[in-house]
């Protein structure tokens, strides 16, 4: 038994964790955020440059040959830090799916590019009557001559305004809600066809509803087989979820220790607030959900991923345990620091919104909960 | 035992159910149930027409202008203005300090201010919280020193709700520090927001809306015509008003409007979510829901029924605010599950009032579950937090 990492590994954790101290502070986050870019370019552009970009993927691919143990400790800095440029888009969804089932060329056309930081890239996995459900897709893509024909919605398409390629989930058999039957798409943002509505997020992020009319789309842009990209999409979709878990345990971690150090400070009746013991009781349950957290992403970390139904339980286990604990510890760090923790100066409020747009992505408390009670009994 | 209406409740309730039909102007109504904010001139225009059926002032005594009404009138009320989902009442003037100037205030104030308070000519803000002086609100510092036939005032007060918008604004300062206990030594003092020296700052809260503000007192002259009372028994006059607040911050008769536009929601998802439809997770907290707030509802009945036998709300209106406040923030919660991915687009402003037309994201007014998820945070803070609740009611009806 051993929780430790190595040194490379803690070695890229601190230089992630060094850019977020003197690079990435509070105040040009919320610039970032207030902008009208969805995120920064040059910080970008340092992803790229440190490696991070190439972490989850094989040599052979031009990566680094990292697994979800790195995702982790960049994302819990991700959250640290608020950071809102799209690793999870590009690294995480898009590159998950190529790196599972592209060919040497839509590799090389499309994942060597995301690495270098060339292109912009995400998933559209979600429509808006599917809710959590991946394999609800209504999306049809029709085979005519040497082509696919797309038409449908996709909603929430994070990062898509900027996407170059977006991976399109489409139905191209079976009924709607059909695990088989369903195709994978890499789309070029300025095909004709597509429709974009963008807006920004509640914690300072951006998304897009994306509609699609009669989009031609050329066989080469299918990504793995016909009818078989599921399994595909739901594994990518899980280690996302892996990986937003862990940004969620580094605000969560964020959120307490702020909590535990305002309260030390603000003074009321003659005492710090920290010194009411119905305020200390709290902070411990709060540190409790911390650890908790903490130990259920360790655990959804090391089940053997070739066990799919044991992975995606601990997977489920660990979303429930962020929706709920993660709600907790947001809603009490808001409370205990009184006005200050609704006033948008202050980062707990962000650190909040980030935190409890987390716990709906990729699904909530209860759908993962159901998942968890689905896969125990198959 | 029983909870029926008389006959004479029940035409009572007959007659607002028309006032609400007739009266309550259908763009205002438009702009609530499509969760547009409302602007300084429809909260006016509306309590004006209140003020003019004479149900403006409905805690008041009839001498001022007051309804008169009884317990279960004011319940009927409450009701009625939930369900027809109209703007609850701008609480500052016609809840808070038309109250304390009724009371302890003399003949000249009253007539001085009563009137265009009923009439809500004066748009009026509170300034008890101070940036040191929170849930310790007797320890504030604002200072109101005599000079002449004025008192000067230095200070900040802060969190003032809808202080942009006010004409006026009623103060607790300190007089005196030479006091035994802080409570002692505390002033109500009403001051014009345009005299020289009074600045406000606006405080953006979390869903980034302009809701409070800091207000800034430097060298201001007020007449000492302005105390209200007597000096140094403003923590007195304060806390009755505070009591009030906390049994109106309940808001069972919204919280049962809301449960049921959930429902509808819940009902009418084939068309957008349909999944939710049997999500037996969820409609299994609906219920939960339900019945908290169906317990709620008959402890409030059973706090009138005290009340309307003469008993003034003690201690037990702390109970109220607390499950009051926590079921409206469950509520909140749910919209946002319902919601989904829909409540996470930033869109403060998702409604036009010229077209009908939603700007296309997601169904209903669902990116507004998440702005009043996080705005409605502030409800287990304000009007004293749910903590502070629970220490009052720990020493004063447990007695520990
Ligand atoms: C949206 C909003 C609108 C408001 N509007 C107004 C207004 O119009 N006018 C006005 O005067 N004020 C207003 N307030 C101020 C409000 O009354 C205060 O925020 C409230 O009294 C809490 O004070 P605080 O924010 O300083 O928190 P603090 O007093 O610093 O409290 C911080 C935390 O410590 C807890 N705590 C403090 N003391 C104890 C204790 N003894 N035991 C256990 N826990 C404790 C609190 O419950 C809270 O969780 C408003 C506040 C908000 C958020």
């Amino acid at each position: 038994m051993d929780f430790s990492i190595t040194e490379e590994q803690s070695a890229l954790k601190d230089v992630i964790s060094r850019f977020i101290d003197n690079e990435y502070d509070f105040e040009r986050r919320m610039k970032i955020a207030d902008g009208d870019d969805a995120f920064n370019q040059e910080v970008w552009n340092f992803f790229v440059e440190q490696g991070f970009t190439a972490i989850p993927f094989s040599e052979q691919d031009g990566g680094l040959d990292g697994g979800n143990i790195e995702i982790m400790l960049i994302m819990k800095e991700i959250g640290r830090g608020l950071v809102l440029e799209p690793f999870l888009e590009n690294i995480v969804l898009a590159g998950g799916i190529l790196k599972r089932l592209g060919t040497v060329e839509q590799k090389e056309r499309w994942l060597s590019e995301i690495i270098n930081g060339e292109i912009q890239a995400t998933v559209a996995f979600t429509e808006p009557q599917s809710r959590f459900n991946l394999n609800d897709i209504a999306t049809t893509a029709k085979k005519q001559n040497n082509q696919f024909i797309l038409n449908g919605k996709k909603s929430f398409v994070l990062n898509g305004a900027d996407a170059d390629l977006i991976i399109i989930p489409a139905r191209t058999s079976g009924s709607q809600s059909d695990t088989h039957g369903i195709t994978l798409f890499g789309i070029s943002k300025l095909t004709d066809g597509i429709i974009f509505n963008t807006y920004k997020t509640i914690d300072g992020h951006s998304a897009t509803e994306i509609s699609i009319t009669n989009l031609e789309i050329a066989t080469d842009c299918v990504i793995g087989n016909v009818d078989e990209g599921y399994e595909c999409l739901e594994e990518t979709i899980d280690e996302a979820t892996l990986a937003i878990c862990a940004e969620a345990i580094g605000i969560m971690r964020s959120l307490h220790d702020k909590t535990v150090e305002y309260s030390k400070n603000r003074v009321q009746f003659g005492i710090p607030i920290g010194g009411f013991q119905a305020l200390q009781h709290r902070m411990v349950d709060n540190l409790m959900a911390c650890e908790q957290s903490e130990s259920l992403l360790l655990w959804a970390i090391m089940t053997d991923q070739k066990n799919k139904r044991k992975s995606k339980k601990a997977i489920s286990g660990l979303k429930y345990q962020i929706g709920t604990a993660g709600k907790h510890v947001g809603q009490e760090a808001v409370q205990l620091h009184g006005g200050m923790g609704i006033s948008w100066e202050l980062d707990i409020a962000h650190l909040f919104k980030r935190l409890s747009a987390l716990e709906i992505l990729f699904g909530n408390a209860d759908f993962h909960l159901q998942r968890f009670i689905n896969l125990s009994e198959s | 035992m029983h909870t029926n209406f008389t006959p004479e409740e029940q035409n009572f309730e007959q007659e607002v159910q028309t006032f609400f039909k007739d009266k309550y102007p259908s763009d205002i109504k438009r702009k609530q149930d499509y969760a547009i904010p409302l602007i300084k001139e429809d909260f006016i225009r509306w309590q004006k027409v209140l003020f003019t059926q004479g149900w403006a002032a409905i805690n008041w005594p009839v001498e001022y202008g007051g309804t008169g009404w009884s317990t279960v009138q004011k319940y009927i009320f409450a009701n009625e203005m939930a369900k027809a989902n109209a703007p609850a009442i701008v609480p500052f003037g016609l809840g808070m300090v038309g109250p304390v100037i009724y009371t302890y205030g003399n003949e000249e104030q009253k007539q001085r201010f009563l009137p265009d308070i009923a009439a809500s000519n004066v748009w009026w803000c509170q300034g008890y919280s101070e940036p040191g002086s929170g849930s310790d609100l007797a320890s504030l510092k604002t200072r109101a020193d005599r000079d002449g036939n004025e008192y000067v005032l230095n200070g900040t007060k802060t969190w003032t709700t809808l202080g942009q918008m006010a004409d006026w604004i009623f103060c607790l300062v300190r007089t005196s520090s030479d006091v035994a206990r802080k409570q002692e030594g505390i002033s109500f003092i009403l001051v014009d927001m345009k005299t020289a020296g009074v600045s406000v700052r606006p405080i953006i809260t979390i869903e980034g809306d302009h809701e409070v503000n800091e207000v800034h007192f430097e060298d201001v002259r007020v007449p000492l015509s302005n105390l209200i009372g007597e000096e140094g028994k403003g923590w007195t006059y304060g806390k009755v008003l505070l009591q009030h607040e906390r049994t109106s911050i309940a808001g069972v008769a919204r919280s049962e409007y809301r449960l049921n536009r959930l429902k509808d929601k819940i009902k009418n998802a084939n068309m957008t979510q349909p999944s939710l439809q049997n999500d037996s997770n969820f409609l299994r907290k609906i219920a939960a829901l339900e019945i908290e707030l169906k317990a709620l509802e008959y402890t409030e009945l059973r706090t009138l029924a005290a009340v309307s036998v003469g008993k003034a709300p003690g201690p037990e209106s702390s109970l109220l605010k607390i499950r009051g406040t926590e079921i409206q923030q469950c509520l909140d919660e749910l919209f946002m599950e319902a919601a989904g991915y829909f409540s996470l687009p930033y869109v403060p402003n998702q409604y036009s009032l010229e077209s009908k037309e939603i700007n296309h994201v997601g169904f209903g007014s669902d990116s507004v579950s998440s702005l009043q998820y996080f705005n409605n945070r502030k409800a287990s803070i304000y009007g004293g937090s749910n903590e502070i609740q629970k220490n009052i009611i720990a020493k004063h009806v447990l007695g520990l």
